[in-house]
């Protein structure tokens, strides 16, 4: 566990000296603060809107630290060549693996209570209303969310050629989740066999992260708390998602031949 | 090489050269008032394809969340042609995505019937759907109490984005004056949707309802209407199948202002007017009466000296 976390730790501090989360951070906080900026028809207490633009972009900007940050671990290491070392340490491909993912959930999970905390404060200081505990549910599913989408961009690292088109894949994929995986199914019901069949399959295959998109709507309408066993059964549900897709890259990885050349 | 660098460098000194050129001739014949609109600038006419998808996330606000997405509306759609198909009844769905469509009018109605439309979602029909909907909004309910006004940023986007939408104008203006007693914000929306359809009759007679019901200017009314009646006379009285309910509602409401204003006759032209033009003539001859003995009335009080 201890090189695990060790791992990690080396995860977390690339992160903090890299630019990206903070150029996220800045053009988030800039484009939401620019948007608040803007009233409409001289009312200052339309908030929603503000809400919204500021939920959509704290969403895509967490994507993309996650997306970028894991899409990258395992390539940067064997490109660098530092992976010999590594496993020669001995640290194991497992090891590699968990500490990789331990390490860019964290650094997603930080920059989660960041944004939400900037949110929180923007939004509450236009409608003098902070339900916290929405923000903290929001936050959690977010985060649990986010660990799936982690895990297949380090399966997909070990998959696909470089980096880049690992992302690109991963975005198509977890974009097409978002918008569409909920309505697979009513579509599949309105097509023939066996397009029916394979389309449902797929449906009940993915892993239906779009629940902690939709949450979104919950706070933009200011609907009450969901009970927190529907909260407990999300985080089962994405951590099963989460450990059946490291396994997976274990088994990839494990068999993979690390050369030199 | 070095030829091959210059070139590009020529070309690039010429695209850099013609672009402030270009920018200004292009302004001033594009005469538009909407030139520096920065979705013009940045979308070009492709911003009108938005303009809708603004309009429905205004409603989805309206309907606090609760709106059934493309899916729900195609699979309402073929429900409802089964059921046509086997001779049934209405469907319960009500055509999800049609009962949605909305007018200034139709919001009124909206209050009425909250919860009537929710059975869009339907059971669940897998575990995967059921818990979903913790995650979802799946109540029914309206904005209210002041709330509505988180609709206009969305309406605004929308009339943005396409100036020449009338309806945008119309509808915001409903929701500004009716709902939110924002008359005068309500006035200059029309007013800026006036300068981008100088021809539009809905524009001149939404301005015309404005002055009459919350300023109390009839004579600023009146003469809204009549230009109003002039427009559709010059635009619509072309068309294969004009717009009669408008013009019947103008004229409706200027006979309206005249009976308040006391000139029965002209009351009395206007609605004989009116019948050509409304869906429900009968209703307009009872009016007619009512005006008619109304005026019946005030020529006999005339004439009866007082003791």
């Amino acid at each position: 566990m201890n090189t695990v976390l060790a791992l990690a730790g080396v995860v977390i501090k690339e992160m903090y000296r890299r630019k990206d989360f903070y150029v996220l951070f800045v053009l988030t906080a800039l484009l939401t603060l620019l948007t608040g900026s803007t009233t409409f028809f001289n009312d200052d207490k339309i908030v929603g809107y503000l809400k919204e633009i500021c939920l959509l972009l704290i969403w895509v900007a967490t994507l993309v630290i996650a997306l970028t940050t894991s899409a990258r671990q395992i390539p940067a290491e064997r490109e660098s060549r530092t992976i010999f070392p590594l496993l020669a340490k001995p640290v194991t491909r497992l090891q590699v693996v968990l500490g990789k993912f331990f390490g860019c959930w964290l650094v997603a999970g930080f920059t989660i209570v960041l944004f939400y905390i900037f949110f929180g404060v923007v939004t509450g200081a236009r409608e003098h209303h902070w339900p916290w505990l929405q923000y903290v549910q929001a936050a959690w599913l977010h985060w649990m969310m986010l660990g799936v989408v982690i895990g297949m961009s380090l399966l997909g690292s070990l998959v696909f050629s470089a980096p880049s088109v690992n992302v690109t894949i991963m975005f198509i994929i977890v974009g097409g989740i978002l918008t569409l995986g909920e309505h697979l199914h009513k579509v599949a019901l309105r097509m023939t066999e066996p397009s029916q069949s394979i389309l449902s399959a797929l449906y009940f295959l993915i892993p239906h992260v779009e629940w902690a998109f939709k949450f979104r709507d919950l706070i933009l309408f200011d609907q009450p708390l969901i009970p927190w066993s529907a909260v407990g059964v999300a985080t089962v549900y994405w951590g099963a998602y989460t450990a059946a897709l490291l396994l997976a890259a274990w088994l990839v990885f494990r068999r993979k031949t690390l050369t030199l050349g | 090489m070095r030829k091959y660098i210059l070139l590009v460098i020529l070309l690039l000194t010429t695209a850099f050269s013609l672009a402030p050129w270009l920018q200004v001739r292009l302004q001033r014949g594009n005469n538009s008032r909407d030139g520096d609109n920065v979705f013009k600038i940045f979308f070009g006419e492709g911003r009108r394809m938005f303009a809708n998808q603004m309009v429905v996330q205004a409603d989805v606000y309206m309907h606090s969340g609760l709106y059934p997405s493309i899916f729900d509306q195609a699979a309402a759609k073929k429900e409802y042609a089964d059921e046509e198909g086997r001779g049934g009844g209405k469907v319960a769905t009500e055509s999800a995505g049609n009962a949605h469509e909305h007018d200034a009018e139709a919001h009124d109605d909206h209050d009425e019937d909250e919860h009537h439309d929710a059975s869009f979602l339907g059971d669940p029909h897998d575990w995967i759907e059921a818990e979903g909907r913790h995650f979802m909004v799946t109540k029914h309910t309206h904005l209210a109490g002041g709330r509505e006004r988180e609709i206009l940023p969305w309406l605004k986007l929308s009339a943005e984005l396409d100036p020449q939408r009338i309806e945008t104008y119309t509808v915001t203006a409903y929701w500004l004056a009716d709902r939110l007693h924002e008359t005068n914000q309500a006035v200059n929306f029309l007013r800026d949707g006036l300068r981008a359809n100088p021809n539009s009759y809905e524009i001149l007679f939404e301005l015309g309802r404005l002055y009459a019901m919350f300023y109390h200017q009839p004579d600023r009314a009146r003469n809204l209407w009549h230009l109003a009646l002039r427009r559709w006379d010059e635009v619509e009285a072309r068309q294969k199948e004009p717009d009669k309910n408008g013009k019947g509602r103008i004229l409706v409401y200027l006979a309206e202002l005249e009976f308040q204003a006391g000139n029965y006759a002209e009351a009395i032209h206007r609605f004989e007017e009116a019948k050509a033009y409304s869906p429900q003539p009968e209703a307009l001859d009872d009016r007619i009466k009512e005006v008619r003995a109304k005026a019946g009335a005030a020529q006999g009080s005339l004439a009866t000296p007082p003791h």
